[in-house]
């Protein structure tokens, strides 16, 4: 593997994440991540749809006139969408319903469209499809993160299994509600920003 | 009743950013200045009033299962379901709204215009104005219920927009530890927001 790929492949995990420095895609990462569960399988849908998304509009990119060109990339970004949502409607159907309006959303997901713009319009087929991968791993790891401590502090559990046992089922843990609600996600990807920049002094913002 | 429920449903308990998310990426961005804020808010206020009863109409009377009943008749409609085709025509609507008002308000309003600016266009784009039509979807919404739906939610956003531009700029005077700073804030303070607009919850007339 060349140096280029390499950072193309790495970069997206940590330094250039797409939630954390791009401030990309905020809305799902948020909103979705109440179960680990339905955190995932958003990841799962997002990944699908950058892979393809990315490769496809760079194989376009020489098609695609300029001037209509976010017309032509929703085209083709709406109807990836539309086969993961009924695939996910197919397939599981509960998780579908947990995940509400948000599935619909990836098409306006700041990271579809960012990166189609700004890399697949520029490069080849294959190293758009390894940037659309990096760039949802990314995202998927963010999610994941978040998704986690919100169900563990919200519920006392992780995928549905008991870790705390929660004192409404005789143990001993009070499960923090806040967590679950809104302004637990704000601040769990406030802490990791803070961490995260504190730990890599070169990202922080000069004010 | 019900509508002035619902207008204020939209604007305060479930608040289109701070209690569903929606819109996130230019409500951090577009942050910074009050001015700044105002014009983002107001052109979504506009859009989505129009684009959700607009969507609403598509909905009802072509999209859902049956709906073509009015021109073919309520038997041979009933075998077409083509709600899957939602995102597409939604996304298309809104896209084309945007392009005729930005026209419309260049032509008319040339003031206005030169205050909304940039953010025209960028709506296109917004998850909220998406995020609302497809909530108008799920909540099965009439046009004129998705027309006050739709801009309760703009005038929750628009406000929302402010308070945190208000609250940033006075942010910009405070000592904040160097990780912190900016982003990470950004969101600590959206949090503390999304705690006080908790406070509407259950309020109904």
């Amino acid at each position: 593997m060349d140096k280029k790929t390499k950072s193309i492949l790495l970069d997206p995990l940590a330094e250039k994440n797409p939630i954390t420095l791009q401030v990309l895609g905020i809305c799902s990462a948020l909103a979705v991540t109440t179960k680990l569960e339905t955190a995932l399988v958003m990841s799962a849908a997002v990944t699908f749809v950058l892979i393809c998304s990315n490769a496809i509009i760079s194989m376009l990119r020489n098609k695609i006139p300029g001037s209509i060109r976010i017309i032509a990339q929703l085209a083709i970004i709406a109807s990836l969408v539309i086969v993961a949502d009924q695939i996910l409607k197919a397939f599981l159907f509960d998780v579908s319903k947990g995940l509400s309006v948000y599935v619909g959303l990836i098409i306006t997901n700041c990271i579809v469209m960012g990166r189609a713009e700004a890399f697949a319009m520029g490069n080849p087929p294959g190293k758009s499809a390894i940037d659309g991968f990096a760039n949802a791993m990314g995202y998927s790891v963010v999610l994941i993160y978040v998704a986690l401590f919100r169900e563990l502090l919200g519920s006392g559990k992780v995928l549905g299994y008991t870790v705390f046992a929660s004192v409404r089922d005789g143990g001993w843990y009070v499960p923090n509600g806040l967590m679950v609600l809104a302004p637990g996600a704000f601040f769990l990807i406030g802490f990791l920003i803070w961490v995260q920049r504190s730990l890599t002094p070169t990202l922080q913002e000069a004010e | 009743m019900d509508l002035i429920n619902l207008a204020l449903k939209a604007i305060f308990v479930e608040n289109i950013a701070l209690a569903f998310f929606l819109g996130m990426c230019s409500f951090l961005a577009v942050s910074k200045k009050v001015d700044t804020a105002m014009g983002l808010g107001l052109a979504v206020v506009f859009v989505l009033t129009v684009t959700t009863p607009l969507n609403a109409f598509i909905q009802n009377y072509v999209l859902k299962e049956g709906a073509l009943a009015w021109a073919m008749g309520e038997e041979a409609a009933s075998k077409y379901d083509l709600s899957f085709l939602g995102f597409m025509t939604f996304i298309a609507t809104i896209a084309a709204t945007v392009q005729v008002v930005e026209m419309a308000i260049d032509k008319f309003a040339p003031a206005l215009y030169t205050a909304l600016g940039v953010f025209l266009p960028l709506i296109a784009v917004n998850c909220a104005i998406l995020g609302s039509s497809l909530f108008m979807v799920e909540r099965e919404y009439d046009v004129v219920e998705s027309a006050v739906f739709g801009f309760g939610s703009g005038v929750g956003f628009w406000l929302a927009i402010i308070a945190l531009a208000a609250i940033r700029e006075k942010l910009k005077y405070s000592n904040v530890p160097p990780g912190l700073r900016g982003l990470g804030l950004t969101f600590m303070v959206a949090g503390l927001m999304a705690m006080g607009f908790m406070i509407f919850g259950g309020i109904q007339l």
